[in-house]
């Protein structure tokens, strides 16, 4: 007996400690968050300590890199410039990848979908450089100025923003797809049943049973849109420009940081300030897209499991 | 004269021409969308090809990248620099990544509210852009707290950081699919809690897991944004001999020779990516062939 007990102390200590090192690791997740968000914090205040924040939200001029009265915080042109490309990337992936999805979801025989599935998830598991590559070296030259003859300069917002599009047209077509999936036979049962068409039952549906998933499909395509850097980086071009010519370069907030930041600005100096308070701007954006894509799925899925 | 003949015989209203036109259109869009996939991969693919192959020799591959001759530049710090950082990720995300996965399935209990949190916090962390990280690496790994300096294990530190929520999604659904059954069969034999996780749950999990962590570490070997923040070196002649020397890796050499005002370089970011490419294809057929040759069903 007394082994016994013994051995339930020894078991249970053990089991105790396993716990606690399983929460630990778990724990090291919240702490990343906590650390994002005091880095971005602490510089962001002191950078504002040098620019008032007026400035900042509402000057119309970014050039925090110049010297002397040619520097500018305004962060406007960054900014539009990010939701100007994001949009022209929405425009190319939003009705593809929609269409995509309801194909995938609705239309396709199991054995065309075995096909374009993998297809799909290979295209969006090519690093991102290699769409910057392609935006620079062969779709402005070739494509725009060759095949369809666009005056464009080298670094645009056409050929980055459509390769942006593509990049995210696979991540918007798997969970729009997911989204039209979740949808019970029942209800597409019902609707033949009634003699609508394969067409009415997809579109009248299916699709709007399915919207709040469908949504947040197309929030979290323009969340990896606005988020996206090293296209832009290397195809959109190096200025903060305000305006709407699609074939001149704009910079977008992440390119901005990742241009701005190669390990050797000075800590502490206004230029080193300007990647945080970006990346601030550029975090609260996306963390609010995320929020808002992660409740519609919640919302879908509780509606229909 | 057919579907003349159908609609005397067939009870159910058959649709209008005017419908199937339309149905015959809505179909014709979405191959068309379907098409655009396919064939800007395609493209993509060709164009690499075409650019990046006259390059591929052994000894663009052993070379150490040049800044003033293009024809002889190599890679070798480049791929050098990927192995190493892929090998610094999957040392740290493995243990923290699948424990983290364990205590959410296995122990939290779900009305907690630091529970949720984690699990929220873990849903949005999936999604902050690869930027984020950067500047995190950049002001505690790099400089501040940590201050390392640009080195390989800042690397390597900010790539794990950015793929552990992948990590921990994907080990969470491969536990999750071991049925209660398993668990309750061994926990009436007298095993604990752990040993039930570890010689039952976990060896179950396992085929899903390992494929989680090779999609995770294909996304770490493929960024850029997090590499060019944290100062990763750009051409260098030498390979990292240790944990803190400074190093480069594939997509910042891609990104090096794509930028750069010479466009004689072009040809040599094109094979680079092509090297990248194979080894992400490698990665990935490894993966497909864990989850075909172990995936348990139960």
């Amino acid at each position: 007996m007394d082994s016994l007990a013994y051995t339930r102390t020894r078991r249970s200590v053990g089991e105790q400690a396993v716990r606690y090192g399983l929460f630990a690791a778990a724990a090291v997740s919240v702490v990343t968050t906590v650390l994002i968000v005091l880095s971005l914090l602490r510089e962001t205040v002191s950078f504002f300590g040098d620019v008032p924040i007026g400035d900042f939200l509402f000057g119309t001029k970014w050039t925090p890199l110049l010297g002397g009265d040619q520097q500018s915080f305004g962060v406007i042109p960054l900014i539009t410039g990010t939701l100007y490309l994001t949009g022209i990337g929405l425009i190319v992936a939003v009705p593809l990848g929609l269409l995509a999805a309801i194909y995938l979801s609705e239309y396709a025989p199991p054995r065309v979908r075995k096909v374009i599935k993998p297809v799909l998830e290979l295209l969006a598991g090519v690093p991102t450089i290699v769409f910057g590559y392609f935006a620079l070296t062969f779709f402005t030259p070739e494509i725009l100025r060759g095949l369809f003859n666009v005056d464009v300069n080298q670094f645009n917002a056409l050929a980055a923003g459509i390769i942006l599009g593509l990049l995210v047209l696979p991540t918007i077509a798997s969970v729009a797809e997911d989204a039209l999936a979740s949808v019970p036979a029942s209800l597409r049962e019902g609707a033949f049943g009634l003699g609508a068409s394969k067409l009415q039952v997809s579109l009248r549906v299916v699709f709007p049973a399915a919207l709040s998933g469908v949504v947040a499909a197309l929030i979290l395509g323009a969340s990896r849109a606005v988020g996206e850097t090293v296209i832009i980086l290397v195809a959109g071009g190096q200025v903060a420009r305000l305006g709407v010519d699609p074939t001149v370069g704009y910079q977008s907030m992440a390119a901005f940081i990742a241009a701005t930041s190669r390990g050797d600005i000075p800590t502490g100096s206004i230029k080193y300030e300007t990647i945080f308070v970006v990346g601030m701007a550029l975090f609260l954006i996306t963390l609010a897209l995320n929020a808002l894509s992660i409740r519609l799925v919640n919302r879908y899925r509780q509606v229909y499991e | 004269m057919a579907a003349k003949a159908q609609t005397r015989t067939s009870v159910l209203p058959q649709p209008s021409t005017g419908s199937r036109v339309a149905d015959a259109a809505f179909r014709a869009v979405m191959y068309f969308s379907i098409a655009v996939g396919f064939v800007g991969l395609g493209v993509i693919l060709f164009d690499i090809a075409a650019d990046g192959l006259p390059r591929l020799s052994w000894d663009f591959i052993t070379r150490f990248p040049s800044q003033i001759i293009p024809e002889r530049s190599g890679i070798q710090s480049a791929i050098v620099g990927t192995l190493y950082l892929m090998l610094i990720c999957g040392v740290l995300v493995v243990p923290l990544g699948v424990a983290t996965a364990i205590y959410l399935e296995e122990y939290a209990d779900r009305s907690r509210w630091f529970n949720r949190l984690i699990e929220v916090n873990i849903q949005n962390l999936a999604a902050v852009p690869s930027v984020v990280y950067g500047i995190l690496g950049l002001a505690f790994i790099v400089r501040g707290p940590l201050s390392i300096g640009r080195v390989l294990l800042a690397g390597g530190i900010t790539l794990s950081l950015l793929v552990l929520p992948v990590v921990i999604i994907v080990a969470r659904e491969a536990i999750r699919a071991v049925p209660p059954s398993i668990r309750e069969g061994s926990l009436a034999l007298g095993a604990t809690q752990w040993q039930t996780i570890w010689k039952q749950v976990l060896p179950g999990a396992v085929a899903g897991i390992a494929t989680g962590v090779i999609l995770a570490l294909s996304r770490a070997i493929g960024e850029t944004a997090p590499l060019l923040i944290i100062g990763a070196a750009v051409s260098p002649r030498f390979n990292p001999s240790g944990l803190f020397e400074s190093f480069t890796a594939l997509p910042i050499q891609i990104f090096a020779w794509t930028t750069d005002a010479n466009r004689e370089f072009v040809s040599a970011a094109a094979g680079a990516i092509l090297v990248l490419m194979v080894i992400l294809v490698l990665m990935n057929s490894v993966a497909i062939y864990l989850r075909n040759r172990y995936e348990q069903k139960w």
